[in-house]
């Protein structure tokens, strides 16, 4: 995926060595922004109503998991605990939050390889999403995948996939097979906006809607990919508009506000139950970090990642919290306390945990292995 | 014996999984109201449904990755290429998602699926829809990779590949379509992948061929015989896994190995199969392995220059005189 330089560099470290080579990002206006924030507020607090506070309480659990997750995964990444490449989640946990909680355990979950947030809240355990990126024998994946790859078949998170778009036409395949099989389950399939531009995302959507796939197609816009600004990338860059092309249903979504991407979802959600039929949702997001641990982050200002973190979805999310009084600062606490002993607790089940045995390197290639000196008939 | 095409007998294969087992469907273009641009599908529409038998749209990656997918969760589709020059289009959901998803997943996801269709030369057709590039997949662990050579084998192999828990890559010859052969109709008839055959017996000089190559080589056999040459003729039948067993056997018993194929010779299957009987037969060679393969141009149009790029009987037989030190 991305390109590996040998020391990992913050955004922020890049940030400060100057303009060199600084590309000029797209304007943020600032008046724009607190406006759409304050919409944004009131119209979250619309979207309270019919939700008890359990749920309300569970999203914000979820969504400050993932963020602690992730800062645990950089401060180990860059301890040299973990290797390969690193894609980190934080700003975009309205998203998979939002989504994954319209949909049941049974659904099918595709995603890209920024995926360790979408894992964890498909309900995968901290522990075996932690293993897997310090490449354990307990990792979801045996260590065999490492943080671009996770599954868990359990609750039917089917990956973790490292080429850009190529997880969009095996979801199509898992909607297909809902279908074919006459169940009622849904497959939610993410990617990046960078994605849109390839092949495989036309391909699949036109096979979607021509066949009435049960497929919601859910692309989380964090306008850069890697270090590309959507501008500079893509011709239409109305991402959801490109699902007239196909005749496909389509929304965009305020990515930033958790009850927004979960409304969008189960709608679409209903339509793939009850009619088999795809959609396609842009999900407009952020992500605060680099592309992955190495990007020098030369490509954007500190100015527009801080004007982005002004809507930091759970920051948004805990203000609405407040002033309905859902929670109180000492639950807030608790939870924040809760979090982190598990995030503590899912490092050190992954340091402590063994590396795979050397007879792992042979396993899992062929489910029906073959020896042709036992099969030979003459 | 009931003596058909090896259309027929892919033909049979394909309608016997398909009334087997529902999981098994087949998709691809032209597949099912055209009845297959091959006639390999000729019958399945009518017999199976629109919702076993598929017309895709022209979108190779497409279509490939959503049979992988289906596969992910309990299908076990037949992704029909039209050809195989198409599936280099698909090769990203072959290679990166089919062939590794078992592993990278830790062993819990794994793929079974058959892409098939037509390979290698066809007749006047220019470089882009001529050529054989089993190699490529041969080269990836995860897939496993079948070229039959006889209707018999051709339905036997296709009905395990069907079976299959892994990728299966199944790789038909274009010119090969008519070829008759005596193949079973017992609808438990299978062939077992990964397993050699030995096509006709000899003494003197080991022939391993795959594909077009072994009628070719049977008929090279034929003239060497009259020649007092006595040929061994091995077909690996399944590219990967290799039965590499069965060909060290063949040339220790007679220290001379020709190994004929349609691909070009740089990076091939025979380079692989070379050097291996280098490292395990080496003692037993009494001259260099021979290899005669496609020549190393993209396929022409022009008949005369198409018929130079492809391996031929009388090349064969030379490449054998040769390891003989016949001339």
């Amino acid at each position: 995926m991305s390109k590996q330089t040998a020391e990992p560099i913050s955004a922020a470290s890049a940030e400060e060595q100057g303009s060199t080579g600084v590309v000029e990002s797209p304007q943020v206006d600032q008046k724009t922004l607190s406006r759409e924030r304050d919409a944004a507020k009131e119209l979250q607090k619309d979207r309270l109503a019919g939700l008890n506070n359990e749920t309300l309480i569970a999203l914000y659990r979820q969504m400050i998991l993932i963020r602690r997750f992730e800062e645990k995964s950089a401060e180990v990444y860059s301890a040299g605990k973990i290797g390969g490449f690193c894609h980190l989640y934080i700003g975009q946990e309205a998203v998979s939050v939002g989504a994954l909680s319209a949909i049941r355990k049974d659904d099918y979950v595709l995603t890209s390889y920024r995926e360790h947030g979408h894992a964890l809240a498909k309900g995968m355990s901290p522990e075996s999403v932690m293993a897997e990126l310090y490449g354990k024998a307990t990792g979801c994946s045996k260590g065999k995948g490492g943080s671009m790859h996770m599954f868990d078949k359990e609750v039917n998170f089917l990956g973790g996939h490292g080429i850009v778009g190529g997880q969009i036409p095996l979801a199509t395949g898992t909607a297909f097979a809902s279908k074919y099989q006459g169940t009622d389950q849904v497959t939610l399939c993410f990617f990046g906006e960078a994605a849109v531009n390839q092949g495989a995302f036309h391909e699949s959507l036109n096979m979607a809607q021509l066949w009435k796939l049960p497929c919601i197609y859910i692309c989380e816009n964090n306008r850069y990919g890697m270090g590309t600004s959507l501008e500079r990338a893509m011709s239409l860059s109305d991402v959801s508009q490109k699902a007239r092309a196909y005749k496909m249903a389509s929304e965009f979504v305020d990515g930033m506000d958790v009850l927004a991407v979960r409304e969008a979802t189960a709608r679409a959600v209903e339509r793939g139950r009850k009619d088999y039929l795809p959609t396609l949702l842009e999900v407009r997001t952020y992500r605060f970090m680099g592309h992955s641990m190495s990007d020098p982050g030369n490509y954007r200002t500190r100015a527009e990642i801080e004007k982005y973190q002004e809507r930091d979805p759970i920051k948004l999310f805990l203000a609405t919290l407040k002033e309905k009084n859902i929670v109180d600062d000492k639950q807030l606490e608790q939870i924040d306390s809760e979090v982190r002993q598990q995030v503590e607790e899912a490092v050190r089940f992954a340091e402590e945990s063994p590396f795979p045995a050397p007879e792992e390197l042979y396993t899992d290639i062929y489910a029906n292995p073959i020896d042709p000196s036992r099969n030979r008939t003459r | 014996m009931p003596l058909i095409t090896m259309r027929e007998a892919l033909n049979q294969a394909i309608r016997e999984e398909l009334a087997r087992d529902e999981r098994v469907f087949l998709m691809g273009e032209e597949v099912a109201e055209y009845d297959g641009a091959y006639k390999v599908t000729k019958g399945l529409l009518k017999e199976f449904g629109p919702k076993r038998v598929i017309d895709t749209p022209i979108t190779e990656l497409g279509f490939a990755g959503l049979g992988v997918g289906a596969a992910m969760v309990g299908l076990r589709p037949i992704v029909e290429f039209m050809t195989f020059n198409f599936s280099i289009l698909a090769t990203d959901q072959i290679i990166n998602s089919a062939a590794k998803m078992l592993y990278m997943s830790g062993g819990q996801f794994n793929i079974p699926i058959v892409f098939r269709g037509p390979g290698g030369s066809a007749y006047q057709v220019s470089s882009q829809h001529s050529q054989a590039i089993e190699s490529w997949f041969a080269y990836f662990p995860g897939l496993k990779v079948v070229m039959p050579s006889t209707p018999a084998d051709a339905k036997g192999l296709l009905k395990s590949a069907i079976r299959d828990d892994d990728p299966v890559i199944f790789m038909e010859q274009e010119r090969m379509y008519g070829n008759k052969g005596e193949v079973p109709d017992d609808p438990d008839f299978t062939i077992p992948l990964g397993v050699a055959d030995i096509k006709r017996e000899g003494t003197d000089v080991t022939i391993v061929a795959r594909s077009l190559m072994v009628p070719i080589a049977l008929k090279a056999a034929d003239k060497l015989a009259e020649q007092s040459v006595s040929c061994e003729v091995i077909d690996p039948r399944t590219i990967r896994p290799l039965d590499i067993d069965t060909i060290i056997e063949s040339v220790k018993k007679t220290n001379r190995v020709v190994l004929a194929e349609e691909s070009h010779p740089v990076c091939g299957v025979n380079a692989e199969i070379s050097a291996e009987i280098m490292q395990r037969a080496f003692d037993y060679l009494d001259a260099p392995v021979k290899r005669v393969s496609g020549v190393d141009v993209p396929m022409p149009y022009a008949k005369n220059l198409e018929n130079l790029a492809i391996p031929d009987v009388e090349r064969v037989v030379a490449a054998v005189r040769e390891v003989a030190y016949l001339d």
